[in-house]
C-alpha cells in the first residue's frame, strides 16, 4: 500500500533476454463474502483467500506454488483459470487478458489452459470409459479427431496400454487414474497446464512415476506447468521458480535453487527446516525452527505482516503494523519481509524458544 | 518356532532377556474372509514378528495395502472377531493379548497400550468437550473424583504443550484446529502413563509446520515417560528421526528390518532402496532424477507364489517367482529376499 511493490517493471536483463512470459498475473485478489441475514443478506466479512499476488510464469517451464492448507494456493491456481472468479486484479494468458474475457471467449481460451486435479477417483467421472473422458474436451471444443488413432495417441503419451480406452476408473490403480487425469488434460494440447497437487493423494512408490511423466511429457509437448503442492521437496524437484505463499499471499519468490539454499523469509525457513528428511543423521543433528501456533484465520488475518503472529524472528516495530511488500532483494530474489536483509546477514536471531535442536534419543 | 522370524535388533542392548521384552509378537497373522467358493480368503498379514522394549521406539512403514495398520489393530485387539482369523502370538509382558477375554482386554487398552489414531476429527466424539473425553479414560481405569480427573485433565492438555490449556477443556472438538485435536489424542493417550503407545499415522493429516511441532511434542512426552512406542507411517522422513528400529512392510510381511541408521545407510531389499530412491529430498542437490518403482502397489504375486514385491523389482531373479524368500537374520538386521541391494545407493556410486 504505501510503497509500490518492485515487481513488473524490475526484471533484470538476462531474465528479459531469456523469458518469454505466457501468464502473467497482477495483484489478484479473491475474497469470498461471509454473508448474515435472514431476509437481506449483508456482507458482515470476507475470507481474503487470495488477496493481491503477483506472477510471471516463463512458457515452457514450471513454476510451483507452495504453501499450507489454507494460505490461497488452490484458490490461486482457480481464480487464474476464473474457476473461482476473481475479486480484483488481473490475468494475462499469452498477451490476453483472461479477467475481460466473456463467457465464450474463455470457453474457448479454456482450451490452451487445462486443469489437473488431486484426487484422481473424484475428478473423473466414474460412468464415463476412459474414452469418452478423454475425448469429452475435445467434443467440447468442436476439435476434430480421427477415433481410432487419438485416443491411442494419448493414452500411449501418459504411458497407458491401449486396452485402457474401454475400461472405467474404477478399474485402475491410484496412479494410473492421475494418469487418465493428466491425459485429459494434455489431449487438448494444451499450452498451461495448472496441476493441484498432483501427487498427493499417491502412494509414496507412485508419486516419483507421475512426477517423472509431468516431466517427460513437459519436455515433449512444451507445456508450461503450473505445480500446487504442499510437499516442499516435490516442488523443488519439479520447478524452475517457487513461490511460497502464506494466508493469502506470496512471502517469498525466487528460483528453486536459490530458495532452498538461501530461504529468506523466516516462514520459508520453518517451513522447510519442518520436512522431516529421510536419513537419521541429518534428522538428528539439524536445527529446527518450530512455528508456535496455528494458521490464523483469513477471515480476520493479522495487521501488518500476516506471519507476524507466529514468526520466530518478529521484531517490535513494524512487523504488527506494517503489510510488507515483496521486494526484490537479490537478483531474482524476492522476499516481504521487512528484515529479510537482517535475518540474512544473521544480525537478527529468532527467539531461543522456537529453535530447538530436536530431542534425539541415543541410537 | 519362537525367534524364528523375528530381527531382534536390541538383543545385546537389553538389560531384560527375550521372555521378558515389553511386547513381542511372534509370527502375527491375519485372514480375513471365510474359504469358499464365493469368497477369497485375504491375508492381510503374516509372518511378522517383532521386539519392542521397554523405551524402545519402533517404526513399522509401509504403504497402504501393507498390513501395518491391520498389524496394530490385532496387538490392541480391535480386530473384530468375526470374519477375522488371527492366529501367533502377541506377548504383552510375557501374557498373549491374542488369547486375553475381552474384559482383559478392556482392562489394558488404554491403560497399558494407547493408540494414536490417524484422523483425529473421527477419532474424537463430536457432542462432548475435550475436558469429558479426557476424564472419561482417566476415570475408567482408576478410580478418582471427577475434581481430579478434570485437575488431571488439564495437566494433560499442559503436557502436549496444548496453548490456553486450562480453558480447551470446555472446548468441542470442532473447535480446536487440526493439530490441536492431535494434540488432544495424545494427551488421551498418555491419560494413563501406558507402558506402550502405538501411533497410527498421527501426522499424515497434518501440515508440515504442525507435524513437526506435533512429532517434537510426541518426542518429548515418550522421551520423558519412557514409553514405548510403535510408529505406523508411510513417510520414511518421520521414521529416520524418531525410531530406534524399522520394520519395512510389503503385503503384510515384513521384507526389512534394520536398526534406523543401517537401514537407511544401506537399505538392502529392492522396496526400501526403491523407496528411498523414489521421493524428492530436501537434502540432495536439485536436479538428480528420480527413480520410481515400477507398477503399482496392486501388481502383486501372492506370497505363496513367490516374492509379492517381485513383478515390480529390478533385482528379480527366476526364484523369487517360485518360492517365497524367508526372513533371514544376520547380525542386527533381517532380509527377505534374494538379490539384495548391493551398496552403492545414491551419491556414493560414481
Amino acid at each position: 500500500m504505501s510503497e509500490a511493490p518492485v515487481t513488473d517493471t524490475d526484471r533484470t536483463p538476462e531474465r528479459d533476454a531469456t523469458d518469454d512470459i505466457v501468464l502473467s498475473v497482477r495483484d489478484l485478489a479473491v475474497h469470498f463474502p461471509i454473508k448474515a441475514g435472514i431476509f437481506f443478506d449483508r456482507q458482515i466479512g470476507a475470507v481474503k483467500a487470495v488477496d493481491g499476488v503477483d506472477l510471471d510464469v516463463p512458457r515452457g517451464r514450471t513454476f510451483g506454488l507452495v504453501g499450507e492448507s489454507g494460505c490461497g494456493k488452490s484458490t490461486l491456481g482457480r481464480a487464474v483459470l476464473r474457476l473461482i472468479e476473481p475479486t480484483a486484479g488481473t490475468v494475462t494468458f499469452d498477451g490476453v487478458d483472461i479477467s475481460s474475457l466473456g463467457a465464450e471467449e474463455l470457453r474457448r481460451a479454456r482450451r490452451r489452459m487445462q486443469m489437473v486435479f488431486q484426487d484422481p477417483l473424484a475428478s473423473l467421472n466414474p460412468r464415463q470409459s476412459v474414452e469418452t473422458i478423454i475425448t469429452e474436451p475435445l467434443r467440447a471444443h468442436g476439435i476434430g479427431y480421427d477415433k481410432k488413432t487419438k485416443v491411442r495417441e494419448v493414452l500411449d503419451l501418459v504411458g497407458l496400454p491401449a486396452s485402457a480406452a474401454a475400461r472405467y476408473p474404477h478399474e485402475f490403480s491410484g496412479g494410473q487414474r492421475q494418469r487418465i487425469g493428466i491425459a485429459r488434460a494434455v489431449a487438448l494440447e494444451p499450452e498451461l497446464v495448472i496441476a493441484d497437487e498432483p501427487v498427493s493423494a499417491l502412494d509414496v512408490s507412485i508419486q516419483a512415476q507421475v512426477i517423472n511423466l509431468l516431466e517427460e511429457l513437459q519436455e515433449r509437448l512444451g507445456l508450461t506447468y503450473v505445480v500446487i503442492a504442499h510437499d516442499l521437496a516435490v516442488v523443488r524437484h519439479i520447478s524452475e521458480e517457487i513461490a511460497v505463499m502464506y494466508l493469502g499471499g506470496i512471502v517469498e519468490q525466487s528460483d528453486s535453487e536459490t530458495l532452498y539454499e538461501r530461504p529468506m523469509h523466516p516462514y520459508t525457513k520453518a517451513l522447510m527446516s519442518a520436512v522431516p528428511v529421510p536419513d537419521p543423521v541429518i534428522e538428528e543433528s539439524r536445527e529446527r525452527i518450530l512455528l508456535s501456533g496455528d494458521l490464523p484465520s483469513p477471515a480476520n488475518p493479522p495487521t501488518g505482516c500476516r506471519f507476524h503472529t507466529r514468526c520466530p524472528f518478529r521484531q517490535e516495530t513494524r512487523c504488527d503494523d506494517e503489510r510488507p511488500a515483496l521486494v526484490e532483494v537479490e537478483p531474482g530474489h524476492r522476499v516481504a519481509c521487512h528484515y529479510a536483509s537482517d535475518i540474512l546477514s544473521g544480525q537478527i536471531k529468532p527467539r531461543d524458544a522456537d529453535v530447538m535442536l530436536t530431542v534425539h534419543r541415543r541410537a | 518356532m519362537v525367534g524364528g522370524g523375528g530381527g531382534d535388533d536390541s538383543s545385546d542392548s537389553s538389560p531384560y532377556p527375550s521372555g521378558e521384552m515389553l511386547l513381542s509378537v511372534r509370527d502375527l497373522r491375519v485372514v480375513f474372509g471365510r474359504n469358499s467358493k464365493h469368497q477369497r480368503q485375504v491375508v492381510a498379514v503374516d509372518e511378522v514378528s517383532f521386539d519392542v522394549d521397554r523405551g524402545q521406539h519402533l517404526g513399522l512403514v509401509g504403504e497402504s495395502g501393507s498390513g501395518k495398520s491391520v498389524t496394530s489393530l490385532a496387538v490392541m485387539g480391535l480386530l473384530p472377531r468375526r470374519g477375522v482369523k488371527v492366529s501367533g502370538e502377541v506377548l504383552f509382558a510375557g501374557e498373549n493379548l491374542l488369547t486375553a477375554s475381552e474384559r482383559r482386554m478392556r482392562a489394558v487398552r488404554g491403560r497399558d497400550i494407547a493408540m494414536i489414531f490417524q484422523d483425529p476429527m473421527t477419532s474424537l466424539n463430536p457432542v462432548l468437550t475435550i475436558g469429558t473425553q479426557l476424564e472419561e479414560v482417566i476415570e475408567s481405569h482408576r478410580k478418582l473424583d471427577s475434581g481430579a480427573a478434570r485437575k488431571k485433565a488439564g495437566e494433560l492438555l499442559e503436557m502436549v504443550a496444548m496453548p490456553d490449556a486450562g480453558h480447551r477443556l470446555k472446548d468441542y472438538p470442532h473447535q480446536l484446529s487440526g493439530g490441536m485435536r492431535q494434540r488432544v489424542l495424545i494427551a488421551i493417550a498418555l491419560a494413563n502413563e501406558p507402558r506402550l503407545i502405538i501411533a497410527d499415522e498421527p501426522t499424515t493429516a497434518l501440515d508440515v509446520t504442525i507435524q513437526a511441532q506435533v512429532l517434537e511434542i510426541l518426542k518429548q512426552v515418550v522421551a520423558d515417560t519412557g514409553t514405548a512406542l510403535i510408529m505406523i507411517t508411510h513417510d520414511l522422513g518421520v521414521v529416520a528421526g524418531l525410531c530406534d528400529s524399522v520394520r519395512v512392510m510389503y503385503q503384510g510381511r515384513v521384507v526389512e528390518a534394520a536398526p534406523r541408521r543401517p537401514l537407511f545407510a544401506e537399505p538392502r531389499h529392492p522396496y526400501t532402496n526403491g523407496l528411498l530412491a523414489s521421493v524428492p529430498r530436501l537434502d540432495t542437490p536439485r536436479g538428480e532424477p528420480l527413480t520410481p518403482i515400477p507398477g503399482s502397489p496392486t501388481d502383486v504375486l501372492s506370497w505363496s507364489k513367490g516374492c509379492a514385491f517381485a513383478p515390480r523389482c529390478p533385482n528379480r531373479v527366476d526364484e523369487c517367482e517360485q518360492t517365497a524368500p524367508r526372513l533371514e537374520e544376520s547380525g542386527a538386521r533381517s532380509l527377505r529376499c534374494y538379490n539384495p541391494v548391493e551398496h552403492a545407493r545414491r551419491g556414493v556410486s560414481a
